[in-house]
This record gives C-alpha cells, sequence and structure tokens, in this order.
C-alpha cells in the first residue's frame, strides 16, 4: 500500500513540479565555468618522455593539479578537502605523483598521465611534527623504490609501487623536531637530522633497508638556533643562532658533529637588520635574506663561510636544478619597477649566468612570490631554461626565451567575497560595444538559424550555429541591456585583488592590486574581509561612476586597525584608501544614501564605536535625523552573549571628531554556555525586495506575513554536539533555533530539536527561515522551515474597508509596538549534507523563490520553496490542491534536472551569490569555490520574455508573406469582380 | 441586387385598387348591379375600422408582450451553456460569461428600438418594457454571478491585499556576528 501511494504521490509530482533543466545545446549559452587551482605552493616538472610538456603543482587551496606547460591549462586535477592540506609532492618511478597531506600522515599516489589515485596510505603517529618526504631515485629493496616519509613523529619507508609501509621508526619518544632527512647519493643510510628542544642537536644514522638504527649521536648547541634550517650539502647544515647574528655551520661527517661559528658581521659590514635564511636549496651555498637585500654566501669544504655576492631587489630564489653532469642551476628573480629580471645561475661558478631575462609585467600582479625552473634542450643541443613564477596576486606565469608563455589567474581560486556592479548604459558615439556585424552577416546568421528550427540544418551546419550562439557579441558587450543580464561582478580574493568579472562570458575586465591590502611597515599582514557597494548611481549623479568599498583589516586579530579602500567600477582604478586609526569589527550599513549617492555606511570598532562613513557633514545630517531609529547588535559567539546598542552621542577621547558615536547597550540576550553554544546566526538580505504582506492561501483567505528587516536568526546547539557527528550521543544533543528581534532583542520564536546537530546552514528570506541540520536519531540530514505570520493584521479582512482604504496596512511598524505573531515550521529529511544555501533573489519579488543548495559534491541544487511550506498536509484539500500545495512527503525530493550547475562541479564550493536581473522572472546565480560558476535562473520560467532561441527572423518572414499573400489575392479579387461586371 | 431592390421598392410604377370603399353612389356612372346592396356596407364601416384598429392594437399589445418575454428563452439558453462551460476560468467559460453580460447591456441600451414597431396611442407599453428590462437585468445579474463564480469578481479581502507592499519600519538595526 505504502509502495503503491509512494508510486502515485511521484507520478503526481512528476507531472505537476515543472523541472527547469537545460537541452544539450544550450550549456554554455547563458551559464559559465571556469576551473583554478589557488596559490601555488609547490611545483614539480616532469623530466621523463611521459610528461615532459607537464608540470604537477600543488596549491593553498589543497589542489593537486597537472598542468599542460605550453598553454597552461589544466590535465587533471584533484582537490582535497578543507582539511587535507598538503605537504609536500614529488614524483616517485616517474609516473606516480606522491603526495602527503594532512600534517604527514596520508601518502597518496596518482598516476602522472591521468590523475589516477593508484595507492593511499595512512600513517600513524603520535605526534604533530613536520612533515618531509623524500623520493630517492637509486633506494631499492627488494627491487621496490622506497619513498622516505617523515610524517607524525615516526620515519616511514614506504612501497612505491603499492604504498604498504615497509618499516617504521618512531622518534616520538624523544620529544624530537626533526628538520631534514638526507639520503647521501648511492649509499644506503638514511641521516635524520633535528633538535631536541631549541639547543640540542641531534642525528640519527639509519640503515635504509630495514629502518635499523645504525648510530645516534648528539651535541648541545650552546647559543641555540632560530628559523630555517638549510642544508647546504649531504652533511652540512648552516643555521642562525637565536639571537640572530651568527651563523652555525654544522658538519656531521662520519657521525662527529662539529659546530662552526660565523658572526655576520664578519662576513658583512653593514649592519643587516633582522635576517633570515632562505628555505631555497642551493647546491653548496645558502642564501640570507634582509629586509633590502639578499646575501648569497658558499661554504666551502673545510666548512668555511664566504660571501659570494649581495643583490638588491632580490624576491625570489629557486631550489637548485641538476640538468647535467653535475651542473647545478638555480633562479633567482630581481624587481626593478614594472620589470623582473630572470637570472639562472650556475651553482658553481658564479659569475657566469646561464641566462639573464627581462620581461615586462603588468602592474597588477606584485611581488614574485615563488620560483620554479626547469631545463630542457634546445634545437642547438645546449640548455634552456623555463621558469614557472607565483606571484603576489597569486597568478601563475610560465616563462620561457624573455616571454610570458601563459599565466593563469589563479588568485580567483580564492575569492572572499563578491558583489555586482552595472555596466555604463550606451551612449550615442561612444558606444564601448564591438562593432556590429554587417547585415549580410546577420541575414546569414539567422538563415542558418531558420534552417535549424525547421531541421533542414546538416550537421555542420548545426555545429556553425550552435558556435555562433555562444559566442554571440551580444552577451558579452560592455554595456547595459534591457534585461539586466549584463553586469560586471566585482570579487575581493585573498591575495588582495580586486577582479571585475563580466557576466557574459566571464572575462577579467579589470583587475587591481590593492596597494592599501598589500605587505608594508605599517600594515604587516593585511587582508581583505569585505565587498559593499559604495556607490549606486541611479536618480541623481547619473554622470557618477559606481563605486565599492573594500574594507581589510591590518592583522587578523579584531583590534587591528582597518583599511578602506575605494574603487571605480567601470574604470577599475582606485579612487582612495586609507588606513583607519580604529579596527573594524562590524560594517553596518544604512538605509540612506548622501545626495552624491554614497551609502552611508556605520563601522564599529573593537570599543564598540561607531563611526560613519562617507566622511561628510551632509551625510552626518542625514544620519543625525535618523539617529534615534538606528540601533546595531554584537553576535559574542564564544560567550554566549547576543547585545543590542543604541547609538548616544559624539565620542569623547582621542579619536573624538563629529562622525564617532558612542554606543550604549541596551538589551542583551545570555544563552547558558553549559547547555547552549551559538553556531549560525542569519539575518535577510538588506536588498530583498518583497512584493506583498499578503500570503493568500486557499478559499481567498489572507495571511499577513511578518515582513522585518530587523530579524535575526541564532540556532545554538549543545556544546558537547559541536565536535562534528558523532562527538555526541542523540540524548546530549539538541539544537535551539530563535527568531529575535534585533531591536529590541524580544525572542519571537524558540524552537527545540532534540537529538540534533550541526553544521547548521541557513537561509532568511521574506518571512520564512530554511535550515539544514542533522538529526542524530534518524541518522539523516533534515531541512525546517520557519514562517512568521503577523496575528495582529489578521483582522483586516472587512472588503469594504478595504475598498475605501480604511487600514493600517501600510501605516509604518516599529518593532516596539504590541506584537503578534504567529509561526508555522515543518521539516523534512534531506539526502545531502549541504556546503552553503542560498535564495534567488528577482527585481520586484513576485516571482516564485528557489533554494539554492550548494551540495557536499560541489554542485548547485535548485529546489522550489514550495517543497518547503509548512501548509503541506498528506491530504490537501481540493482548495489547496488548486493553489499548488504539494501533499507532504518525509523528505524532499531531489530532482536531477534541477541541478543548476548541470554537469559540472564547482570544486570547493565556498559561496552562493545570488543578484536579480532586471526582467522580473530572473535571476542571476554566480557560485564561487576553486572553480566559478555562472548562470541565469528563472524559477517560474521566463514568463516575461520570449526564449533565446526564438526566431525572429522566422516571426518577420512570415509577417511579410502574409502581406504579400493579403495583396496578391486583394489584386487577383479585384480583377476578378472586374471581369464578371463586364461579362 | 441593387436592381431587385428597386423592383420591389419605391419604383412601384402602377397600381389597381380593386376595392371600393367610396359610400357615396352618386360618384358613379353606373347604377350598382342587382341585388348589391351598399347600405350594409356602409352601415358597418365605421365599426369595421374600429374593429381593425382594436385588432391592430391587440395584436401589438401582444407581440410586445411576446417581444419582452424573448429575454426568458435566451435566459434559460444562457444559464444552460454556464452550466456546460463549468466553473474553472479557461477561454469558453469566459467567453460565455462576457457574452452574458454583453447581450442583456445591450439590449438594455436598445430598448426602444425593440418596441419601436409596436408604438401606439392605444397600446401600453410600459408592462412588456418593465418585464424586458427585468429579464435583460436577470440575464445580466446571472452573467454577474457566473463571474463570481469564477473568482473573478473582487469580493474578498484577499482580492484588495494581495498587491499591498509591505508596510515600513521605523527602527533600522544591522551588525552580526564580528568580521573576521
Amino acid at each position: 500500500m505504502a509502495i503503491r501511494v509512494f508510486l502515485i504521490s511521484l507520478l503526481f509530482l512528476s507531472t505537476t513540479i515543472t523541472t527547469f533543466s537545460l537541452y544539450e545545446d544550450q550549456v554554455g549559452l547563458m551559464d559559465w565555468h571556469q576551473q583554478y587551482i589557488g596559490k601555488v605552493k609547490d611545483a614539480v616538472f616532469h623530466t621523463q618522455k611521459t610528461g615532459r610538456k607537464r608540470v604537477v603543482v600543488s596549491t593553498e587551496e589543497n589542489v593537486i593539479a597537472s598542468l599542460d606547460l605550453r598553454h597552461g591549462e589544466i590535465f587533471w586535477r584533484h582537490v582535497l578537502g578543507s582539511n587535507d592540506a598538503i605537504d609536500r609532492i614529488d614524483i616517485a618511478l616517474g609516473k606516480y605523483v606522491i603526495t602527503l597531506s594532512s600534517e604527514g600522515s596520508i601518502l597518496r599516489a596518482w598516476n602522472l598521465p591521468d590523475g589516477q589515485m593508484v595507492w593511499e596510505s595512512f600513517l600513524k603517529g603520535p605526534n604533530h611534527s613536520k612533515s618531509l618526504l623524500l623520493v630517492p631515485t637509486s633506494l631499492k629493496v627488494d627491487k621496490d623504490n622506497v619513498i622516505i616519509v617523515f610524517g607524525k613523529g615516526g620515519l616511514h619507508a614506504v612501497s612505491s609501487i603499492h604504498g604498504e609501509i615497509l618499516w617504521q621508526k618512531d622518534f616520538a619518544a624523544e620529544s624530537f623536531e626533526v628538520q631534514h632527512v638526507i639520503q647521501p647519493l648511492g649509499s644506503d643510510i638514511i641521516y635524520v637530522v633535528g633538535f631536541v628542544g631549541s639547543s640540542q642537536f641531534n642525528v640519527y644514522q639509519m640503515n635504509a633497508k630495514n629502518g635499523e638504527l645504525l648510530k645516534h649521536e648528539s651535541a648541545a648547541l650552546s647559543g641555540g638556533f632560530s628559523g630555517e634550517v638549510s642544508l647546504v650539502s649531504s652533511n652540512t647544515l648552516v643555521m642562525l643562532d637565536s639571537t640572530g647574528s651568527t651563523l652555525i655551520t654544522v658538519n656531521f661527517h662520519n657521525g662527529e658533529i662539529n659546530f662552526q661559528k660565523t658572526d655576520i658581521s664578519d662576513l658583512i659590514k653593514e649592519s643587516l637588520g633582522m635576517a633570515t635564511i632562505l628555505p631555497s636549496k642551493l647546491a653548496g651555498m645558502f642564501a640570507l635574506k634582509t629586509t633590502t637585500f639578499m646575501i648569497f654566501i658558499r661554504v666551502t669544504d673545510e666548512g668555511k663561510l664566504e660571501v659570494v655576492d649581495k643583490i638588491n631587489h632580490v624576491t625570489a630564489v629557486s631550489d637548485a636544478l641538476s640538468f647535467s653532469e653535475g651542473q647545478q642551476a638555480f633562479a633567482l628573480v630581481e624587481h626593478y619597477n614594472n620589470d623582473i629580471y630572470l637570472t639562472v645561475k650556475l651553482g658553481q661558478e658564479w659569475n657566469s649566468d646561464l641566462l639573464k631575462e627581462s620581461i615586462k609585467l603588468d602592474d597588477q600582479r606584485g611581488l614574485v612570490h615563488k620560483v620554479f625552473i626547469n631545463n630542457y634542450i634546445r634545437t642547438d643541443r645546449s640548455h634552456g631554461f623555463r621558469a614557472l613564477i607565483v606571484m603576489e596576486d597569486h597568478s601563475l606565469l610560465l616563462l620561457q626565451q624573455g616571454e610570458i608563455v601563459w599565466c593563469r589567474e589563479d588568485g580567483l581560486a580564492s575569492v572572499i567575497d563578491a558583489t555586482t556592479s552595472e555596466l555604463p548604459v550606451e551612449k550615442e558615439g561612444v558606444s564601448v560595444a564591438k562593432v556590429e556585424e554587417n547585415l549580410f552577416e546577420w541575414l546569414k546568421g539567422h538563415i542558418l538559424k531558420i534552417k535549424g528550427t525547421l531541421m533542414l540544418a546538416s550537421p555542420e551546419e548545426v555545429v556553425n550555429i550552435q558556435a555562433m550562439r555562444l559566442k554571440s557579441s551580444e552577451k558579452s558587450k560592455m554595456t547595459r541591456d534591457h534585461n539586466g543580464f549584463r553586469k560586471l561582478l566585482i570579487v575581493l580574493t585573498k591575495s588582495g585583488k580586486v577582479f571585475a568579472l563580466h557576466t557574459g562570458d566571464g572575462r577579467i575586465v579589470w583587475s587591481l592590486l590593492l596597494n592599501s591590502l598589500r605587505k608594508s611597515e605599517t600594515c604587516e599582514n593585511p587582508t581583505g574581509l569585505n565587498l559593499y557597494q559604495w556607490r549606486v548611481p541611479h536618480h541623481h549623479a547619473m554622470d557618477e561612476n559606481p563605486s565599492v568599498l573594500v574594507v581589510g583589516r591590518c592583522r587578523s586579530n579584531s583590534d587591528a586597525p582597518g583599511v578602506l579602500s575605494f574603487v571605480d567600477t567601470y574604470t577599475g582604478k582606485e579612487l582612495g584608501s586609507s588606513s583607519l586609526v580604529h579596527s573594524v569589527v562590524q560594517v553596518i550599513l544604512l538605509p540612506f544614501t548622501d545626495s552624491n549617492e554614497q551609502r552611508l555606511h556605520l563601522l564599529i570598532d573593537a570599543k564598540q564605536r561607531a563611526h560613519l562613513y562617507p566622511k561628510n557633514p551632509e551625510a552626518v545630517g542625514i544620519f543625525q535625523r535618523e539617529f534615534s531609529n538606528i540601533y546595531w547588535y554584537s553576535v559574542e559567539a564564544d560567550d554566549g552573549i547576543i547585545k543590542g546598542h543604541v547609538l548616544k552621542d559624539n565620542c569623547i577621547g582621542e579619536v573624538s571628531d563629529e562622525y564617532c558615536f558612542e554606543t550604549k547597550e541596551i538589551w542583551s540576550i545570555v544563552f547558558p554556555l553549559e547547555s547552549e553554544k551559538i553556531i549560525t546566526t542569519v539575518t535577510r538580505k538588506l536588498n530583498e525586495v518583497v512584493h506583498t504582506q499578503a500570503k493568500v492561501i486557499a478559499d481567498q483567505d489572507v495571511m499577513y506575513k511578518y515582513i522585518s528587516k530587523n530579524l535575526l536568526f541564532v540556532v545554538t546547539v549543545a556544546p558537547k554536539a559541536t565536535g562534528g557527528i558523532g562527538s555526541a550521543t542523540p540524548e546530549e544533543s539538541w539544537l535551539v533555533a530563535y527568531l529575535i528581534d534585533s531591536v529590541t532583542g524580544r525572542i519571537l520564536h524558540r524552537m527545540t530539536h532534540h537529538g540534533s546537530h550541526g553544521p547548521v546552514h541557513a537561509v532568511f528570506s521574506e518571512n520564512w527561515v530554511v535550515y539544514h541540520y542533522f538529526n542524530l536519531r534518524a541518522h539523516r540530514y533534515e531541512m525546517s522551515v520557519i514562517e512568521i505570520f503577523d496575528q495582529s493584521r489578521a483582522d483586516n479582512k472587512d472588503v469594504w474597508k478595504l475598498v475605501l482604504g480604511k487600514h493600517n496596512l501600510t501605516s509604518p511598524i516599529s518593532s516596539y509596538s504590541r506584537l503578534e505573531v504567529i509561526t508555522k515550521s515543518q521539516s523534512y529529511f534531506f539526502t545531502h549534507s549541504v556546503k552553503a544555501i542560498a535564495v534567488t533573489s528577482t527585481a520586484k519579488g513576485i516571482t516564485s523563490k528557489q533554494l539554492l543548495i550548494g551540495t557536499v559534491g560541489d554542485q548547485v541544487l535548485a529546489l522550489d520553496k514550495r517543497f518547503l511550506d509548512p501548509r503541506r498536509s498528506i491530504n490537501p484539500t481540493q482548495a489547496e490542491k488548486e493553489e499548488g500545495m504539494i501533499p507532504l512527503t518525509d523528505s524532499l525530493p531531489i530532482i536531477p534536472q534541477s541541478y543548476v550547475t548541470h554537469s559540472l562541479k564547482v570544486e570547493g564550493l565556498r559561496g552562493i551569490v545570488t543578484v536579480p536581473a532586471k526582467l522580473e522572472s530572473t535571476a542571476l546565480v554566480f557560485v564561487y569555490g576553486v572553480d566559478l560558476f555562472f548562470t541565469r535562473l528563472a524559477p517560474s520560467r521566463t514568463y516575461d520574455s520570449l526564449t533565446e532561441d526564438f526566431s525572429y527572423a522566422l516571426l518577420l518572414m512570415t509577417i511579410v508573406a502574409l502581406v504579400v499573400a493579403i495583396f496578391v489575392t486583394w489584386i487577383l479579387s479585384e480583377k476578378k469582380e472586374l471581369r464578371d461586371k463586364w461579362r | 441586387m441593387d436592381k431587385g431592390k428597386a423592383v420591389m421598392g419605391s419604383g412601384r410604377r402602377w397600381a389597381v385598387d380593386f376595392t371600393d370603399n367610396s359610400a357615396a353612389p352618386s360618384s358613379r356612372d353606373f347604377p350598382d348591379p342587382p341585388g348589391f346592396s351598399r347600405v350594409s356596407q356602409d352601415q358597418d364601416d365605421s365599426t369595421v375600422t374600429k374593429q381593425k384598429k382594436d385588432a391592430e392594437a391587440n395584436w401589438k399589445a401582444q407581440k410586445a408582450w411576446e417581444v419582452a418575454q424573448a429575454p426568458f428563452k435566451n435566459l434559460l439558453m444562457m444559464g444552460f451553456m454556464m452550466w456546460m462551460a463549468g466553473n474553472t476560468v479557461h477561454l469558453f467559460s469566459i467567453g460565455i460569461t462576457f457574452s452574458a453580460l454583453w447581450q442583456p447591456i445591450s439590449a438594455l441600451q436598445g430598448v426602444g428600438k425593440v418596441f419601436e414597431p409596436y408604438k401606439d396611442s392605444k397600446v401600453d407599453l410600459i408592462g412588456p418594457k418593465l418585464l424586458f428590462i427585468a429579464l435583460n437585468l436577470g440575464g445580466l445579474a446571472l452573467g454577474i454571478w457566473k463571474l463570481n463564480t469564477l473568482g473573478l469578481l473582487p469580493t474578498h479581502a484577499s482580492d484588495w491585499v494581495s498587491s499591498l507592499p509591505p508596510a515600513q519600519e521605523v527602527e533600522y538595526s544591522g551588525g552580526g556576528i564580528p568580521l573576521h
């Protein structure tokens, strides 16, 4: 019976719910997808025949990828989980890429040509340690190449063929901190060197075949050490002592440990300031970096130090690369203005440069952060070098023969925040648009299209039609369109670079490396926080360009001084920037603009003072008028307190000016720390448009939605259940959802889900909240919906009063007025775990809504809000059915066609941004993660426009044909009549 | 067509009237045929015309009542059609409803015209006219009732508030978890 009911309901659902899937030929018409990898941490070139044209990279976004050296395309790519950071990569046996990740606990081998995983082994150990990977070329145990891994406090030898651990040696007991694992070429001995504490130097000599400890030497180092330990040769180490003024050379040949100390001041006469040793592996040398220059120091066989060279402006040095018989080369990069100089030097002879090239870079890339070199043999049998450089903006460039072969904008893999901006209006004469094709081309295109619709086109023509549709110049124009589909997506990336992407084809219109978010003496470790629309001109100030505000902070702690930067979105130029004297913990957008259309922002600092921006008297005037109606609240998740504040008067003290206001606390909600911990808070989007306050339900009845921008949705969980699934039993885990008025601090609704826990993802729109959590008792994910209705308006049901306008429905409402709300809620099972939830937003808010769910599979699923309607019941009445209500089912359906991302994946999905288009039926959706994806959505189909592939030419031709036919028949009938009259 | 009209209409060239209604025998050149009594005819003459007029008036009144009752049939017919059309909004039901509304209105507009042929000093047309108007109003009511059953009349509160924008809020509040 149940099965039959299920089948019937399935049948019913499949007939009633319209799916919004695409046809195959519509892919790419209004969506685009871009793949990135993130900032490269490490790169390994492959030198053997199979992968000669490839480079394998690991990145800070935990991506391992194989790139084509000719074009920079991705051959294959794997995005490891966000908690599975890649420590080391290397190539073994010439066919496997070995990655060591998760702090040295997971070792994986990937097939080099196609990226398939060959084996995976888990290295267990008791404690954390530096993780090191060593892939010796000639070390064999039973005809099996061995990979030596130091991770989790132990040394492991792993078979490179099947990933089995051959032997293991624990160093955990001795609180030993490893620095290097060395295997001298051609021997069976492994040296493990490191420290116990900061002063006792230890060398373990081990048999590589079986892990047997051959010798253990230790010696006390009087001064201690600090920073990097550079391995100069297979038995010599160089390090700085703890004061940073003395270099210590350690020689541990044949089990004897010799220290040799050299004062830096003996080598260099000038004062250095703070010097650090670079981690680059150079043969017989090491590099010492100071704030202004870099010193290369050679270590002679006797352990003497000689300064080889002192170079200014050096920013990056590569590891040494052995390219022919015992020759070793390394690259260094210098900056002069906009040019960079790439020099490849031979390790043994300093003065001979193998290569010196100067390359012009565009000035929005910043400094070179890393360089990796690779050699190739030119046609004349000489050695050529190519260099892969990683820039400050996280982009990746390949340099060869003094030119940039390709460049990847991998900064876009780490988008922090995204917003949109309108494009310029199209003007006569100064159109930025591309030249339109001539009439003949246009006609030809349309005839082709007609052929396509009439199914007369040959296969080649079909391909042509598709290509034409994909690259139609219409969608990538640099001007505003009627439907509002063309916009600029402004994204802020982790590197402090702001990009403007065109929504039509996803190309980068401009990019800007913000100077205020670059490292400087006053601001050591700046990070970008958020992006706000500063100016959106529409009424007055039409000739002003729109601009965005970038808010940053100098250090990662919350009381660090803030940084503001204003960027013009048409030109991509920084209009101005300021480093603030106060910190920024909260940015509140006020619903007012000044006469220049600059939106008023309130920045709250760590001392709970509010600072008004823009700083002009007019803004203060506007602000003063609304002064008593502006509130703000702070959520202190660690203390479990939500506080409401009101503005008081101007600040007194060191930062006092007329734009600074003191605030005072007016209410607070304290959650008991032992039973509840705040994990999620959500509010409505500020720019969301709601069309109506009434919800018409079955039988023409009305319910009034409680629509307030000041509602705050808070979820708390039991502190025990914050550790993820499995950390608590169903009895000791619960989840409480609150709806709080953020003006008065009144709790409007409270609901407890027993046996449930986080992570919770929620979205708030109009008068409803949808949230997703895990139900421990049912062992399934659940989604719940809460809808809030205003009961105090419910008696507005007299038609005559409404006709005559005698009702209080449009009068302004205050949070302090008497409040009567009722809530309706319902829960459903949901199959997927979720990474992000968003909701579509349209220009007028008339179109029905869809939830956009970023699933764990890095796809975006569109789910009609109708499925999450708390009024759903198992047997809806006739009237409810007419209303379009879906019968209640215990779980939400996942319709494969309703994946917005169709067959694509947005790897590492982090956020979904929806923006209304001008066309009411359509919303624009931008999804970011490691990849970027953009598409248009029409939750109720495009009821207000013709479809993209509507053939205007066919319509035109039909009309012309009809008109011609009318004329011809008219003439004929006239003639006939005349003939009849003569008869 | 035009030719035919001309023949049938005003283009009558000559005519013979065989009836002789004249009462004075002196006006004739020849005596009346034997056995023909002109008196009887003369006697009846006035009464006959009177009778005739009465008959016509009666006939007109009857006709007027008939015309006045005509919308009743129409009403029944409309009712049947409406019943057939059902209660859902689609092209057919909307067409029927609007014709049901339009017909009475146009009929009411032309009340005078409809009763023009039956206008007579002796005939009392008020009764039929009132009936006609009443029946047409009935038809109109039927149409409106149908409109209502289709749900096209704004008789519910929902029809008046469904596009009411949300009320403005006096207070404004912002904030949240500190930026990180």
